[in-house]
């Protein structure tokens, strides 16, 4: 150990054993002990609040008291009869936003039952001790439907309309299946390849079929598609990362997030990854959260995130938010980035900000500048649509993204759409799950009306 | 500082605080430990005729259930009575009552039904210099298959030929334990009283099964797959216990028969609950199996404690001051009309009180006013039954309000009068009562 780490973008800025501490579960599994006396605490509420606050709908109240009376494998089936995806929701769900901000315990003593933790419990424990899947198919109806993405929208809708006798070709442009689950999700909240695992098991109904390699508007066109299958569904996600607009932005050391996250999401050595010593992450939602503490948990000195508005506007949750700052990653608000440093060998060396205010609902900058210095800058500003892979078909769009109704169909009679590439999504795999099993109903009430 | 200190029947103790006759009351050893822990007095585990001890299962003698945290809430077991010689029981028994001389030492015993075996016991009991027997009518497994135990305890005619007995052959004060598994215990007290018997103890276990394996099939606990009924206690019993010792309390024929409360006490509350419905000393074992023995010291602390608050300077004065309160149904207050009144500020809004009630009762909660959830009341509608206040989780949440005026669920002005069923117009009695 030394006081001061090695200056520039160095891998193995940290003993391999640290590295693997550090990228164990965020938060252990429960025991069965620890199960049973969470699983006391739900009140099992009429109506429960619960249930309305989660996309999916999950009956979790009915499936806390299958955990108490010791039926954790009917629990997951509660749990999955509405989100196939429910053991990755339960590692990655903003819980503290969704149910268990909802749960009347959170109200009565700010300590809400453990419902994400309680939901692995349950996942967890078919998908360890089964071998069967838990669904069987209905019959055979001989209709044919693409899908394009194999993320959580995708294998949702593929997965509902399987169990209804259809019969799904998956369309996935990477070679690995399960999207932004296997490529996006920080690295300590999903370990040891559940993504693959959840995968698998999804398949497992049978008369799914994923062609990975291929992409749309490039190995399949939207068009022939809509003309060979009897319906089709997108979710494709959001390719293109969005640039921070600054001169100098391809230097070395400038790098987009997302596209980090997927490498240390796939490396099988985390000290293979290169680290920068000072670290500025340019952005204020899951993403830079994510890249801000996986990178210090790799060995940076100091990790900033700055954002351009203020911590009430940062799509990051307040307990995301906690959790980088328990990593040590500092926060700042009111800055956007103004212009790059760059060192004489060309690589990125310092940004500075801009300090900015609101006037009157408009982001202005004050004139007044903040240079940090930074061998490493990410770029987590979101993920654009890129409208190519849509040609050829006349599909309504809004923002560059799908416009789907409530039942997720789009302007075309045959097509839908679901994840982060329809317009109103909300950035979450629930929420992508919710997206694709919709679909998939009325996918379903179209092909067999 | 009040006095916990008593006399029952002449039995002098510090507190009321007795240690059930059981396993942890089997030896010097255990004994010792109590009393160094502070408890007032035991009932030694009942010793059986001279001979051959009884031989105890080697397999488990306990079964369970637990909450969620696996706190204890019952336990049975299938242990016998001593199963050490008899000769063992009565040096240990004489040796702690003469170096605990203040302590209540009760000695429990169980022998055949017939009147020399009871003679030789007795005299030998005596001898050590025990403040009294307990008459073990009660354990309902194993003794009660030989005719003994509860077989004895559940035959009002044996129990008054078995106290005569004792009375006549021995000076000790005399406590009959009597088991719960009768249909009306007055019965056995009042035949305990006729014996001459100076007190009665009570609850026994009651018989029980506690579970059952759902791979073997076999009730738990399973010794080499089988199982056999055993006796139950702990927590969950207090409800019984409370029950069989008002009846004996309230009873005209067995009214001051001097009681030692026996059945699920865990906490000073526990014992003074007892206490008010009349009992002189109290009899733990479960809590002590559970916990150790030091958790005479929070019994007696906070009994103390309350005594103080209240203004009770030793148990005497609040013993029995619930009895009077213990009534037949038909004799409660027809024109005491309640609503349950929920707080809004500590609702939490889990709906529990409005399913309980939609479902299983009146219909008298809400779930929505003005489009928004919320639980309240319905006064037309609700009979005052108190289902709602016991399950709600909030802590004084829902209360129940006493209204006088106008009942909105009858429509019928509420008598400001006392008024029970006994006189009520819709009794078939009372219309003929009235036709004379």
């Amino acid at each position: 150990m030394t006081g001061t780490s090695k200056p520039g973008i160095q891998a193995a800025r940290l003993p391999a054993d640290r590295l693997t501490d550090n990228f164990t579960d965020l938060h252990a599994p429960l025991t069965k002990h620890e199960a049973f006396i969470e699983a006391d605490r739900c009140y099992f509420c009429y109506d429960a609040p619960c249930i309305n606050a989660c996309p999916t709908g999950i009956d979790i109240p009915m499936f806390i008291r299958q955990i108490s009376a010791d039926n954790p494998n009917g629990a997951a089936k509660t749990i999955f009869n509405e989100n196939i995806m429910g053991g990755m929701c339960a590692r990655v769900c903003p819980t503290e936003t969704l149910c268990e901000q909802a749960c009347v315990r959170e109200a009565a003593e700010g300590k809400p039952v453990k419902i994400g933790l309680l939901q692995r419990y349950a996942t967890d424990h078919l998908m360890e001790t089964t071998s069967a899947h838990p669904y069987t198919r209905e019959a055979e109806t001989g209709k044919h439907v693409a899908v394009v993405g194999a993320g959580p929208a995708g294998l949702s809708c593929a997965h509902r309309l399987a169990m209804k006798g259809h019969t799904v070709t998956v369309f996935e442009a990477k070679e690995k299946s399960g999207g932004l689950n296997e490529f996006g999700i920080a690295a300590y909240k999903t370990t040891e390849d559940f993504a693959q695992d959840e995968v698998a098991f999804i398949l497992d109904i049978g008369g799914i079929t994923i062609e990975n390699g291929k992409a749309l508007g490039r190995d399949i066109m939207l068009d022939q598609l809509a003309r060979d299958f009897d319906a089709v569904f997108l979710g494709f996600g959001l390719p293109d990362v969005n640039a921070l607009g600054l001169s100098g932005e391809d230097a070395k050391g400038c790098e987009d997030a997302v596209d980090y996250i997927a490498r240390l999401r796939q490396t099988d050595d985390l000290a293979s990854l290169p680290v920068g010593r000072n670290i500025v992450v340019i952005g204020g939602g899951m993403t830079a959260i994510d890249i801000a503490t996986q990178t210090k948990l790799l060995g940076a000195e100091t990790v900033t995130i700055c954002y351009r508005r203020g911590p009430e506007q940062m799509n990051a949750s307040p307990y995301e938010q906690d959790v980088a700052r328990t990593h040590g990653v500092t926060i700042r608000h009111w800055l956007q980035p103004q212009s790059l440093r760059h060192g004489e060998d060309g690589s990125v060396s310092a940004i500075t900000l801009e300090y900015t205010s609101l006037d009157g609902g408009k982001l202005t900058g004050t004139g007044e500048t903040l240079t940090l210095e930074a061998d490493q800058v990410f770029k987590a500003i979101g993920q654009s649509p890129e409208d190519s892979p849509l040609s050829g078909v006349d599909l309504s769009l809004e923002r560059g993204r799908i416009k789907v109704g409530d039942d997720r169909k789009s302007s075309h009679t045959k097509i839908w759409a679901g994840g982060d590439c329809i317009h109103g999504g909300e950035d979450l795999t629930v929420a992508a799950v919710e997206d694709g099993k919709v679909a998939a109903e009325d996918i379903h009430r179209a092909l067999m009306a | 500082m009040a006095d916990l200190s008593t006399n029952f029947l002449g039995i002098k103790s510090p507190n009321p605080f007795w240690l059930a006759s059981a396993p942890p009351t089997d030896k010097q050893y255990n004994v010792e430990r109590a009393f160094e822990a502070g408890w007032g007095g035991v009932v030694w585990k009942t010793l059986g005729e001279e001979g051959p001890p009884v031989v105890n299962v080697n397999g488990p003698r306990y079964g369970a259930i637990w909450g969620p945290d696996r706190r204890l809430m019952g336990l049975n077991n299938i242990e016998l009575i001593t199963d050490r010689d008899l000769e063992v029981n009565l040096r240990e028994i004489e040796a702690v009552k003469k170096k605990w001389p203040d302590r209540a030492m009760i000695v429990s015993i169980m022998v055949p039904c017939e009147e020399d075996p009871w003679q030789k016991i007795l005299k030998r009991v005596e001898e050590t210099g025990a403040d009294g027997v307990e008459l073990n009518f009660g354990c309902p497994h194993g003794m009660s298959e030989r005719g003994m135990g509860s077989a004895v305890g559940q035959v009002p005619e044996y129990i008054e030929m078995v106290a005569r007995w004792c009375k006549k052959h021995s000076s000790m004060p005399v406590i009959v334990k009597l088991t719960p598994n009768i249909t009306d215990v007055r019965f056995p007290a009042r035949a305990a009283k006729a014996g001459g018997a100076d007190a009665v103890s009570l609850i026994n276990t009651i018989s029980s099964i506690v579970s059952v394996d759902l791979d073997s099939f076999s009730p738990s606990p399973s010794i080499d797959g089988k199982g056999s009924h055993g006796g139950y206690c702990g927590p969950a019993v207090k409800p019984i216990a409370l029950n069989m010792v008002a009846e004996i309390a309230r009873d005209p024929q067995t009214a001051g028969l001097p009681i030692s409360g026996i059945g699920g006490i865990s906490t000073w509350r526990d014992a003074a609950e007892y206490i008010a419905l009349g009992c002189g000393t109290v009899q733990v074992c479960t809590a002590a199996m559970t916990y150790g023995f030091k958790i005479v010291q929070e019994m007696t602390e906070g009994l103390s404690n309350y005594m103080d608050e209240k203004g009770f300077a030793t148990i005497e004065d609040f013993r029995g001051l619930a009895v009077p309160n213990v009534t037949d149904w038909q004799y409660l207050n027809l024109n005491y009309v309640t609503k349950a009144r929920i707080d809004q500020d500590l609702c939490i809004k889990c709906g529990r009180c409005h399913i309980a009630c939609e479902d299983t009762s009146h219909q008298a909660i809400t779930h929505m006013k003005d489009g928004v959830r919320h639980f309240e009341v319905i006064d037309e509608e609700c009979v005052g039954c108190n289902l709602c206040v016991n399950v709600c989780p909030v802590d004084d949440c829902i209360t129940m309000e006493t209204i006088s005026g106008t009942d909105p669920r009858t429509g019928k002005p509420i008598d400001p009068n006392y008024g029970n069923w006994t006189e009520h117009p819709n009794n078939p009695m009372a219309r003929a009562d009235a036709a004379d």
